[in-house]
């Protein structure tokens, strides 16, 4: 085991930054801490690199407990979101620092810093300073300094949020194919759910300085701890129907009452994805007109607007989208294939189900 | 004269065009009274103090400025700058770094009290360390009887040029620190250095333009103060007298020639300071440059 958190929280004032959180990373993992801006996902990374104190709890680093180590002896690279090179040294120097500090000889670093240039494709660029580079450039500068002195994890804070969004995409492949090179424990905060999902091979999900949950990405994706993870994970239609007569409705929808009374109110969830749609009008129980069509690439997503005003989001694939030949404002039949229901209060999700009640679907076949 | 560097800073750095397009008389006009105003009232007084100082001749000018109470003199400015500029280097260092990289209440009440020596008079701050520590003073008596002398002294003359010259370096340091933040100390933390080394090899040279700056106005105006050292210093000749006091009481003996030889030095060191101070900020303007450069994207991850 890498790192491990145990009962670890923060307060800054009277503001409780982390509460109270718990999770490990094993060694060689390449980890997100995701969450909303003021999660706390920044802090525990500070916390787990020596930069802040946890107010209680431990960090343990290799299975021995670092609260009392200074963040010197805690051998961890850290990566700053804006990078924090050294503008006052060429890149060479910025990556020789921590070979220097700690002693090694000249010679060596020489040999060290030529490997990370030649890794990192920074050749030819060891005497630049800082500000002659673009921002991709010093983001490898600055991954090349926290790797020198050879760390056993290593720390991003918010490594794509200071790039463009092409950048971004080409740094986020580069730090998995890294990652795999070096094979060295990275930790990574973002709050960008779909980089979080596509990079690493665990997420830990944070909101207001809470542990939401822990798992690989799609755990997370299909299931969701709460409903605070289904919803920052991917888009999900959140429904309030109230019980009559022994089924929830919504509008035109209907869900089973889960044996809740008339008058009571229940909470569902549906991914896109649940949503089935047929131009055929017979084909599928509920009507509704689509209205707007968002191109997301392969996929697409839609809006469904029903009679009675309620909007559902909907995800299509481009080629069920033409063969059915949708258009804006073209009128069409749906069904929710799976749906949840949810807590009121982030209880723990009860797991999806299938809908029972539905027309038949008739002949001819539906992508 | 260095009461505003950091404006005069700011306001020099982006020289406006708007002037050309104004009609060419009102240019010409306004030039004219400008270099006619420098030169009257600047650069003649200048040039007449060497002239005067030159009046007798090289041989009076060196033999005046090597008369025994004039080379005390010298040592003694020497020495008082020689002291209370790296006092406050430290203390410069030391609040800006608090002001620049740490919250905390009072910080405002910090700033303006840096400040404050440049809005009392000299003479005051000089009666200020009178009335603490002269035989009459509040602690007068208690130094007394331990025979420790502040005033009429070298402590007295230090202690009023520290205070007329403690804001320099702070206010030098303070934007340039809050410029940089703490993120560059942090990550030298996180490779292994110390406190010292940090401050060593990365916030030194971060801020050593602004620093040689402060440095430099400090030390100008650390051998040039008048008003507050000549009230603690006692005018004792040959053993209290600084540089600008024997210029006084030279030109008060009737000793023009002298006291323009002794008065041509504190000019030149003027000059002096003057150049090192246009040098500076124009390497501290392309340091700030760099800093603020906006940062392209430009593509080139893919070039691997």
């Amino acid at each position: 085991m890498s790192i491990e958190l145990r009962n670890v929280s923060k307060t800054f004032g009277d503001v409780n930054a982390v509460n109270n959180v718990s999770f490990s990373v094993q060694d060689g993992e390449l980890m997100a801490l995701l969450g909303p801006s003021g999660g706390g996902k920044t802090t525990v990374l500070r916390m787990i690199a020596g930069l802040e104190m946890p107010t209680s709890g431990d960090v343990l680093i290799r299975g021995r407990r670092v609260n009392d180590v200074p963040v010197q002896q805690r051998n961890i690279g850290f990566v700053f979101q804006n990078y924090a090179l050294f503008k006052s040294m060429t890149v060479a120097r910025n990556i020789a620092f921590g070979l220097k500090i700690k002693k090694w000889k000249k010679r060596d670093i020489e040999s060290r810093v030529a490997e990370l240039l030649q890794l990192f494709g920074l050749e030819g660029l060891d005497r630049r300073y800082p500000h002659q580079l673009s921002g991709g450039q010093r983001q490898r500068v600055a991954i090349a300094r926290a790797m020198a002195p050879g760390p056993s994890v290593l720390l991003l804070d918010e490594p794509f949020g200071a790039v463009d969004a092409k950048i971004r995409q080409e740094l986020r492949e580069w730090l998995v194919t890294l990652h795999h090179d070096l094979n060295v424990t990275t930790i990574f905060v973002t709050h960008d759910q779909e980089e979080a999902l596509e990079v690493a091979n665990r997420i830990v999900i944070f909101s207001r300085g809470l542990l939401e949950q822990v798992g690989a990405p799609r755990e997370v994706y299909e299931q969701p701890a709460n409903e605070f993870v289904a919803r920052f994970i991917g888009v999900m239609n959140v429904l309030e129907p109230v019980v009559e007569g022994g089924v929830a409705r919504i509008g035109e929808l209907e869900f089973p009452a889960h044996g809740q009374g008339d008058g009571q109110k229940l909470r569902i969830g549906f991914r896109p994805y649940a949503v089935q749609i047929s131009s055929d009008l017979t084909h599928y129980r509920y009507h509704a007109v689509l209205r707007h069509t968002f191109f997301l690439g392969v996929l697409l997503r839609v809006e469904l607007e029903l009679p009675s005003g309620l909007i559902i989001r909907a995800r299509m694939t481009k080629e069920e989208y033409s063969n059915q030949g949708l258009y804006d404002d073209c009128e069409v039949s749906f069904q929710i294939r799976q749906f949840r229901l949810l807590a009121t209060d982030q209880a723990p999700l009860q797991p999806e189900e299938d809908l029972k009640y539905q027309v038949p679907p008739v002949i001819g076949d539906n992508i | 004269m260095a009461g505003h560097s950091q404006r005069n800073k700011i306001a020099a750095g982006k020289p406006s065009q708007r002037g050309a397009e104004e009609s060419p008389f009102i240019k010409w006009l306004l030039i004219v009274i400008a270099l006619g105003f420098s030169f009257v009232f600047l650069l003649l007084p200048l040039a007449n103090v060497f002239v005067q100082a030159l009046a007798k001749g090289w041989d009076y000018y060196w033999s005046s400025l090597a008369h025994p109470d004039s080379r005390a003199a010298i040592r003694l400015t020497l020495l008082v700058a020689g002291i209370s500029v790296p006092l406050n280097v430290v203390f410069g260092l030391a609040a800006a770094w608090a002001i620049a990289k740490f919250q905390f209440r009072g910080k405002s009440l910090l700033i303006t009290l840096i400040d404050l020596p440049f809005s009392v008079s000299p003479v005051v701050v000089g009666l200020m360390f009178l009335l603490l520590f002269g035989l009459q003073g509040f602690w007068g008596e208690w130094l007394a009887t331990r025979e420790i002398q502040i005033i009429f002294a070298l402590p007295g003359i230090v202690l009023a040029t520290v205070f007329i010259t403690f804001p320099f370096v702070a206010r030098e340091l303070i934007p340039v620190m809050q410029a940089t933040g703490t993120e560059q100390e942090q990550a030298a933390l996180t490779l292994g250095a110390s406190g010292w080394q940090t401050f060593w090899h990365v916030t030194l040279p971060s801020v050593k333009w602004g620093l040689l700056y402060g440095i430099i106005l400090c030390n100008a105006r650390a051998m040039g103060e008048f008003g507050a050292v000549s009230v603690v210093s006692g005018h004792i000749t040959g053993l209290t007298d600084t540089m600008p006091l024997r210029v006084e009481k030279l030109y008060n003996e009737y000793n023009a020639p002298a006291a323009f030889a002794m008065a041509s030095l504190l000019a030149l060191l003027a000059l002096l300071t003057l150049a090192l101070k246009t040098f500076l900020e124009m390497k501290q303007a392309r340091e700030f440059d760099r800093a603020q450069v906006a940062m392209p994207e430009v593509s080139d991850v893919g070039k691997q």
